[in-house]
């Protein structure tokens, strides 16, 4: 089984890459499934089925969607083989910059806007810095100098990954990202790690506080100037 | 950069999964082509399909080669090596940093030197009547100058033997001025345009439809002559706007064209 893990800001393109991505997978017949995680609603996973490939959706609710989804990569993985897929494709939620939901064995896949500015890649952290291959989406709005630089700030953050322009809407570049998913390594996932902790809270608010009052906050708690504390029992 | 003697399109499929009617063009150094054609029928991926080297891995499977040979990956994407600049459509830039930030950024991704800066907004001002200065916000710049902006970076910083103008008239500037700055000697040229002054001071042009490479025709002498005379109008009209735009009034039609 290959697993491919598809990250990125909400409204970069995934799905609609992966689309094109699936298309091209079809053609040479290979048969994946497809898992979409979010936290409230996504229409992601009906836009795969009309592919006529299985698809799910995962919806976290008031959960981590990135923690959500690391500890039902068994489930997803499941549902894979029962659809006598090669291939499992997860689509992120995408919501925090504090992870990268790649696990080692996985083909790590950053979508990412180009139309988000030049600085969007110094900020958007693991997701970025630990894929392996980085998929730049929106080249068409902007101009060649702009797509140029954003290329680079990209390798500042992640010198060693792959980085292929494609587009969205007509599909420019997905059949290069196409061949990235076939040639992925088929991975055993029972020792599988993270390449990235996942994004770590542990304070009262992550167990239903809603008052804002200082005083009724425990826990692990980063304060604005830089001070991280203990504060509690 | 490597010398580029010649770059050949071979064809594809149209919108419509048809073999496109045009199945190879080959130009050489120094030819300039047009790309013509209503809204919609590929003009602008065929100008993608060219700046990516596509190697039937573009939705239309044309295949470029250069010299007679598939350029290496690193050569196709990598932009200290790239063989072609593009002035594509856009109007605006969307990078929210000074100009003098953008063009040092951009030269490095070139590998040129950062005080080459300055011969770009000399020639940008070149261009348009609203100077630009360094320290302007690239994102506050009005629609003329970024354009002559984008020109001036795509002919000094990614100065490259093969060049692609997706639409330069409709952008308020010195179209002429700014076609000359981009064509340089020696160079392969592709230019989009509606202009029929444009369309026939090119030596042939790309006839689009339904997404594919429709038909080539030779700019004939006839033509040629034609485009001349179009030349004089478009000066006139151009001398018309400026008195028209410093207050003056204009008393009669006076335009004289050499042999009509
Ligand atoms: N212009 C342009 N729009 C795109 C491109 N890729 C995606 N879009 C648009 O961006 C929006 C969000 O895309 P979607 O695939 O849903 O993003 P996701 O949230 O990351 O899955 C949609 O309206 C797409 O049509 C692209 O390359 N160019
Ligand atoms: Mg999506």
């Amino acid at each position: 089984m290959k697993m491919i893990i598809v990250a990125g800001t909400p409204g970069a393109g995934k799905t609609s890459v992966l689309v094109h991505i699936i298309k091209h997978l079809q053609s040479r017949d290979i048969h994946p499934s497809v898992v979409k995680i979010d936290c409230i609603y996504s229409e992601d996973a009906e836009r795969f089925k009309k592919l006529g490939v299985p698809a799910l959706l995962g919806l976290s609710k008031d959960m981590c969607p990135d923690h959500y989804s690391i500890y039902n990569t068994w489930e997803m993985l499941e549902f894979a083989e029962k659809n006598r897929s090669e291939m499992l494709i997860l689509e992120t939620a995408g919501l925090c910059h504090r992870c990268a939901p790649y696990t080692q064995n996985c083909l790590g896949v950053c979508v990412i806007d180009s139309t988000s500015g030049p600085n969007t890649p110094r900020k958007v952290g693991p997701f970025l810095s630990s894929a392996d291959v980085v998929a730049i989406t929106k080249g068409d709005i902007i101009s060649q100098a702009e797509r140029e630089i954003f290329r680079e700030r990209i390798l500042e953050m992640n010198p060693t990954c792959s980085v292929t322009d494609v587009n969205g809407l007509t599909g420019y570049g997905s059949y290069e990202l196409a061949d990235h998913f076939l040639s992925a390594t088929d991975g055993s996932f029972d020792n599988d790690t993270l390449r990235h902790t996942a994004p770590f809270s542990v304070c009262t608010l992550c167990v239903g506080e809603m008052r804002v009052n200082r005083k009724y906050h425990r826990g692990l708690l980063r304060k604005i100037n830089g001070i991280q504390e203990y504060t509690g029992e | 950069m490597k010398t580029i003697e010649s770059i050949t399109i071979y064809g594809g499929l149209n919108k419509n999964g048809i073999q496109e009617r045009v199945r190879k063009i080959e130009l050489k150094k120094g030819d300039i082509i047009g790309i013509v054609g209503p809204t919609g029928s590929g003009k602008s991926s065929l100008v993608s399909d060219i700046e990516q080297i596509a190697q039937e891995d573009t939705n239309t499977l044309r295949k470029v080669l250069i010299n007679h040979a598939t350029p290496s990956l690193k050569e196709r994407r990598d932009p200290r090596l790239k063989m072609i600049a593009q002035l594509s459509q856009n109007m605006n830039f969307i990078a929210d940093m000074t100009v003098e930030e953008f063009l040092i950024m951009h030269s490095k991704c070139r590998n040129k030197d950062k005080r080459i800066i300055h011969d770009v907004i000399e020639s940008a001002n070149l261009l348009t009547g609203e100077a630009i200065q360094l320290q302007d916000n690239l994102t506050a710049l009005s629609g003329g100058q970024s354009r002559a902006l984008m020109v001036a970076d795509v002919a000094i910083i990614s100065e490259s033997p093969i060049v692609l103008i997706d639409e330069i008239e409709n952008a308020g500037i010195r179209k002429h001025e700014a076609l000359d700055m981009l064509s340089g000697k020696g160079k392969i040229i592709f230019v989009v345009t509606h202009d029929p002054v444009i369309a026939l001071t090119t030596g042939k042009r790309i006839i689009m439809k339904d997404g594919g490479m429709d038909e080539l025709i030779n700019t004939s002498a006839q033509e040629s002559v034609i485009s001349c005379d179009l030349g004089l109008i478009d000066q006139y009209m151009l001398n018309l706007r400026e008195l028209i735009r410093t207050g003056q009034t204009i008393e009669q039609l006076e335009l004289q064209l050499t042999n009509v």
